[in-house]
């Protein structure tokens, strides 16, 4: 039986060490926010934080996770910079269909985490693993910087 | 109302078919699955209104919303006549049934075509006028004065000379007895509230935090999970499989073996698609095991030395002369790649059926796991989802009929949950489409135009009554009205079926390739009369008009006249499509190798009256990027009668570093409305090949870009 600190909370999923962390959310555990997209690291619709760094948990063995905290869509609204990502992106409309945007908010909750205020280059940088089919990018660059803005005012 | 006011049963039918609500936590909209459940709600006029009797208001969404907003504007259209506060309002999900929610333009129901706003426009302004008509004239009757003398204010009633209120739902029970009015009368346009007015989306609270449910994320208790594996050759079969050491891996409880599809079924999806994985399929391919990319170009060709159907009665051009211009553009197959990937949920019962899906046709997905099933499709039970993502992918129902053939073999429900290489390959696709131009010319203008168009009939497929005289209206539609003076133009039509794949409806349809030829087609009779692109389409169209003046916005925008460095270059689109105009200017640099970057587009839009200006935004955005990803990235290709891509890193979709600056400008209008989903797709493609002729003289015909064809000569 693995233990995963999620969301704060210590979860216990009866699996191989072998699946990735995306499967033991989504099927396991029934958090779904964590979207998939397509299994090979390429879309990043499923982002998470571990240890408060994105990563794709498609791609991530739940066995090599250990004590590290995993932060999912479901809670990132509870730090300050999901929060704000969470708020910009209702703000701005950023959404439409919104699957990927569970990944676009991980992904953009990490950068402002992390660069009081980001660049384009910045971004660009951050966010061209999260591919978005309804064509959003110009408000989640706007999101993201409004968002940065508020975080770090 | 659009439909016949539905009588009480057919109501009650309606209400029954539906499923639960989707309880949500945070602030926002609530959003419920499959129809209205919603308890107390007395007052029902029509399909659309449900009013209980603590106020509590229902609106019963008649069009799936999968990203392009429709749910907001719609509820503000209800809203706008009802009088009531949106941001308390509950928007369900409309259950199955095209007699009730039938698409007015299609008579069934499906969410497409760009045809939300056109047909429902007035619709929803009737059912929400007639609603408020008679709660007033409850209330009215409870006070015993003139309803006339009766005012509303977001959910209340007021007698202003004696100072009275009530609320709707005070009154709902009593306007629940009174026959909805015959004729209402509609809000003048000026003392519109919400209409025109930004409105930020209803839909979206519970996306930013993982709390909405798309049709993948559903989960029935005891629900089991699998993946699937169809033919990789169309009409393929199973030869055989071995399953040993499939069975062998843990969590792979069933594996299901039809004449077309293996499934494994598992404890969460790793597990099935391991197993997928460990499965030895052989398949007989069956007859299309040497189709590929040339037989499909060749099969398009072959058919265009047909005559075809006569769209229009013009004469064709003839192919001497020397003022004589032809040409030929082609666009790819392309896969819809929508982020949620294809699936299905299913529930097999005795005589019974319960699915959770995300569709744009609900009545068809029921109906087609009635007919797999062999049941009625009023055992069907459908609860429909917010989607993911439809760019016409989820007009289509296969991906219900492969989950139902194989939930019929699972004891308990189970997901259905393709990969995102199963989506990729064994999809329905945008077909080729190609379109062989001419015309003559006479002092650099037109005065004899012909259009064949070569493309398969979507429409004779998906809705067959309205396929007529052997014309498609959509593989037609963009080349027949277009936004120029052209004298008597010659428009024919070849129906064409490729051979080996299964076609479908793309975002844009068929103005991608219509307007796209058309555009491109101008630009070279522009290059030929010695004109600029801007001046010459500014001579071809009526100076009053509405196309003449989205593209002088555009241009002026645009700076279409300032210089730009070598192998730079402006390109433009002017179309009518959709029941909208829109002239967008692309900017390109193209690079030594050939690469082609897209640094700007400023697009000018006029779609009519315009419920939701910030909406009608988004769609021009989004669809700007959807059409450059094709553009740029995308083309399914074939060997061996097998899809050669198969996920993001082969089949790409543009990223954001790879994003233009867009431009939008919206014309204020009081026409009507104009469809607004697909038309920023369409004008991309255009736009950037003709701003490629600019910065490289080379006119590109097929599509995508290849960037062998514009890389700086040695």
């Amino acid at each position: 039986m693995l233990e995963l600190s999620i969301n704060g909370e210590v979860h216990r999923a009866d699996v191989t060490a072998d699946v990735p962390l995306l499967w033991v959310l989504r099927d396991v555990l029934g958090m779904t926010g964590t979207k998939f997209g397509c299994g090979i690291a390429q879309c990043g619709a499923c982002t998470v934080h571990l240890d408060g760094r994105p990563v794709r948990s498609c791609q991530l063995p739940v066995g090599l996770i250990g004590d590290r905290k995993i932060t999912t869509v479901e809670g990132i609204g509870a730090t300050r910079a999901g929060a704000a990502v969470q708020k910009a992106w209702l703000d701005l409309d950023v959404i439409q269909c919104g699957y990927c945007q569970s990944g676009q908010i991980m992904s953009a909750a990490a950068l402002i985490a992390s660069t009081p205020a980001p660049s384009d280059a910045d971004i660009d940088a951050a966010m061209a693993g999260n591919i978005c089919r309804c064509g959003t990018y110009v408000r989640i660059r706007e999101g993201i910087k409004k968002a940065a803005a508020e975080h770090h005012a | 109302m659009n439909a016949a006011t539905p009588t009480r049963r057919q109501l009650l039918r309606g209400m029954a078919a539906g499923g639960f609500i989707l309880a949500v936590g945070i602030a926002g909209n609530r959003i419920a699955v499959a129809g209205d459940t919603s308890t107390g709600a007395v007052f029902a006029p029509d399909a659309f209104i449900r009013i209980g009797t603590d106020g509590a208001t229902t609106l019963i969404m008649p069009q799936v919303e999968m990203g392009q907003g429709i749910y907001t504007t719609l509820a503000m259209l209800i809203a706008e006549e009802l009088d009531v506060d949106l941001a308390t309002v509950t928007l369900a999900e409309a259950p199955p049934s095209d007699a009730l929610y039938g698409n007015p333009i299609f008579k069934i129901q499906v969410t497409g075509g760009s045809t939300s706003v056109r047909g429902y426009f007035l619709p929803m302004r009737r059912a929400g006028a007639a609603a408020r008509t008679m709660l007033v004239q409850s209330a009215a009757a409870r006070w015993n004065v003139d309803p006339a003398s009766c005012s509303t204010e977001l959910g209340t009633i007021r007698h202003a000379a004696s100072g009275r209120t009530i609320g709707y739902g005070a009154v709902a029970g009593a306007a629940a007895r009174l026959k909805p009015p015959a004729e209402v009368q509609l809000k003048d346009t000026r003392h519109f509230r919400l209409i025109g007015k930004p409105h930020h989306r209803l839909d979206t609270a519970h996306k930013v935090d993982g709390s909405l449910q798309y049709g993948i994320d559903v989960m029935p208790e005891g629900v089991k999970f699998a993946t699937l594996c169809a033919s990789p050759v169309l009409g393929g079969k199973v030869a055989h499989v071995d399953d040993s050491q499939a069975r062998a891996l843990p969590g792979v409880r069933q594996i299901v073996v039809l004449d077309n599809i293996v499934a494994v079924v598992g404890d969460h999806m790793w597990a099935a698609k391991q197993g997928l994985d460990a499965l030895a399929i052989t398949w007989d391919d069956g007859a299309n095991a040497a189709v590929s990319t040339e037989t499909l170009w060749q099969g398009l060709q072959a058919a265009a030395t047909q005559q075809g159907v006569a769209v229009t009665k013009g004469a064709a051009v003839e192919a001497n002369g020397a003022d004589v211009v032809s040409a030929r553009y082609e666009i790819p197959m392309l896969a819809h790649a929508p982020m949620e990937p294809m699936n299905c949920t299913v529930h097999v019962k005795p005589g019974a059926c319960e699915l959770w899906v995300g569709t744009q046709v609900s009545t068809k997905a029921q109906r087609i796991a009635a007919q797999v099933l062999g049941i009625p499709p009023e055992a069907v039970t459908l609860n429909n989802h917010l989607i993911g993502g439809g760019f016409g992918r989820r007009l289509e129902v296969d991906m219900v009929e492969r989950a139902v053939r194989v939930a019929q073999h699972v004891d308990g429900p189970v997901k259905i949950v393709w990969t995102r290489e199963e989506d990729i390959q064994k999809a329905m696709y945008r077909s080729v489409y190609g379109s062989w131009m001419g015309a003559e010319l006479q002092d650099g203008k037109p005065v004899a135009w012909s259009h064949k168009v070569v493309g398969p009939a979507e429409v004779a497929r998906f809705l067959p009554p309205a396929f007529k005289n052997g014309i498609d209206s959509d593989a037609v539609d963009g080349a027949v009205e277009t936004p120029y003076l052209l004298p008597n133009p010659a428009i024919t039509y070849v129906r064409h079926e490729p051979v080996g794949i299964q076609t479908c409806f793309w975002r844009g349809v068929g103005p991608n390739n219509n307007v796209f030829s058309t555009e491109c087609f101008v630009d070279l009779l522009a290059k030929k009369a010695g004109k600029d692109p801007l001046d010459y389409r500014r001579s071809l169209t009526d100076p009053k008009g509405r196309a003449h003046h989205v593209l002088d916005l555009a241009a002026e925008k645009a700076g279409w006249s300032m210089p730009l460095p070598a192998r730079a270059g402006r390109g433009i689109c002017l179309q009518f499509a959709f029941g909208s105009y829109l002239a967008t200017i692309a900017e390109v640099a193209v690079d030594d190798d050939g690469t082609v970057r897209v640094q700007r587009l400023v697009t000018a839009v006029d779609c009519g009256i315009i419920v939701n200006p910030d909406g009608v935004v988004a769609q021009i955005q989004g669809g700007h990027v959807f059409g450059l990803s094709a553009v740029l990235h995308q083309q399914i290709t074939l060997e061996k009668g097998r899809v050669q891509q198969s996920n993001f890193h082969d089949y790409r979709v543009l990223r954001i570093d790879e994003m233009p600056q867009i431009d939008v400008i919206l014309v204020p209008s009081a026409e009507a409305p104009g469809g607004i989903g697909e038309p920023g797709t369409v004008s991309v493609q255009p736009a950037v090949a003709n701003a490629v002729y600019a910065a490289t003289g080379v006119q590109l015909t097929r599509m995508p870009i290849d960037p062998a064809l514009l890389a700086r000569k040695a």
